[in-house]
């Protein structure tokens, strides 16, 4: 089997995503931890178009952008599936996933903002995650169902991440009074033990 | 499939809708065409698209399917039989979804700026689209198309903008074959195939409708 190494960068959330697809998988790799305001020669040969973390490496051959990666990870490894078989669930997973990507501008406006525009940041991420929780999570456990599957992994920067920023900002906005299921969802994932002691000195 | 339904919520000028449309006849699937009005959304779009109250969405046998790029995935999937889009190879099926990726951040956003920003704002769309589109030809290399002998996922991604390109040009004041020869000489090989031709829109009539949505933007 071909030598994994992923070049990651620790306080991204990004990168967590690939750990955590990789240690679901059994997948041994190597983990390169890069300097953004210094990057690798390795980094601009294997990501020329973005010049960002995460990048697999499988053998010599890079794979970029956190989405496809874990697109590839579960087609080269297909033992415990973190996706489902169906086409039209896969659709619906991949639909939440792709909903995400846009709630990261709404989380960027939260981490960036002050002032009014902190709390007009943290309705629009409270409406946002609202519609996550009522229509993508609903009352499953885990969005994969009894177990967490790529959207859980997709989602992974509201459970750590998230609770971090709001300690810094003062403001919380994921709590079990305002989105109890989501909130619960997100204290289950810390508790896996993918999850546990990856996030620490955050 | 004989007794499947299919049916399109989608609006003409549409890339993304054009996406669809191209990967239902590359597999030759019947379907019925809805046009949406996006300023009066009406009920069964807010009934299957919730979430955004978007176009395109795909109904297969009643149950919705939203986001071009996964409906296009989802056609692939369920019609697998005839014309896959994406690769068997896991690598190039990532490199096939990487490019994909980069013309929806690439060059839907910065086609947007060209025609809704003006002055610096709009040259450095005009360069980003430049140098993006520079960048596909030379992931297109000497193939004929992006999938290789036959179209593919990338082309069905790609290849609809072409339809937005006489309106960037025009409203930009630039020529984008100038720049990218290469690129178009790709969208008219492109447009040779019949799948492709009756799934585009006509460029000028894509910029008579842009030219009516900056009037009511109030752009200019």
């Amino acid at each position: 089997m071909a030598e994994v190494k992923l070049y990651g960068f620790w306080p991204s959330p990004y990168s967590h995503r690939i750990i955590w697809a990789l240690k679901l998988k059994g997948v041994e790799y190597e983990y390169i931890e890069e300097d953004l305001s210094n990057k690798s020669e390795s980094l601009l040969k294997y990501n020329p178009v973005y010049k960002k973390t995460p990048v697999l490496v499988h053998g010599d051959k890079p794979i970029a952008e956190s989405l496809v990666i874990l697109e590839y990870i579960e087609e080269t490894w297909p033992e415990n599936p973190l996706l489902p078989k169906d086409p039209y669930e896969r659709a619906m997973a991949r639909f939440w996933i792709q909903y995400g990507v846009d709630t990261v501008a709404a989380l960027r406006a939260f981490y960036q903002g002050s002032g009014e525009e902190l709390e007009k940041a943290a309705t629009e991420l409270l409406e946002s995650l609202k519609i996550l929780e009522e229509q993508g999570l609903g009352d499953k456990r885990f969005f994969g169902g009894e177990s967490m599957n790529l959207v859980d992994i997709s989602y992974g920067a509201l459970g750590y991440w998230l609770a971090a920023v709001e300690e810094v900002k003062g403001v919380k906005v994921l709590e079990p009074s305002t989105l109890p299921r989501l909130h619960a969802w997100a204290k289950n994932l810390d508790e896996l033990p993918v999850v546990k002691g990856k996030h620490s000195g955050l | 499939m004989a007794s499947d339904q299919v049916t399109l919520l989608d609006l003409w000028a549409s890339p993304f809708g054009m996406r669809v449309r191209l990967a239902l006849a590359e597999k030759g699937v019947k379907y019925e065409y809805s046009e949406q009005d996006l300023v009066n959304k009406g009920a069964l779009l807010l009934q299957m698209n919730p979430v955004h109250k978007k176009i395109p969405v795909l109904v297969h046998n009643g149950k919705p399917v939203c986001e071009s790029l996964i409906i296009v995935q989802y056609i692939d999937e369920v019609w697998k039989d005839k014309a896959p889009f994406l690769p068997s190879d896991p690598y190039q099926r990532a490199q096939s979804r990487f490019w994909a990726d980069f013309v929806d951040k690439k060059i839907y956003d910065f086609g947007r700026k060209i025609w809704t920003e003006k002055g610096e704002d709009q040259e450095a769309a005009k360069k980003g689209f430049i140098d993006s589109l520079k960048l596909l030809e030379g992931e297109l290399g000497d193939k004929p198309y992006f999938g290789g002998e036959t179209i593919g996922y990338v082309d069905i991604a790609l290849v609809p903008f072409y339809t937005w390109f006489y309106a960037y040009e025009t409203i930009g004041n630039f020529s984008i074959e100038a720049e990218c020869p290469k690129l178009i000489g790709y969208c008219m090989r492109c447009l040779k195939k019949e799948t492709v031709s009756k799934s585009l829109e006509d460029p000028k009539k894509v910029y008579d409708f842009v030219v009516m949505l900056r009037k009511k933007f109030g752009i200019e």
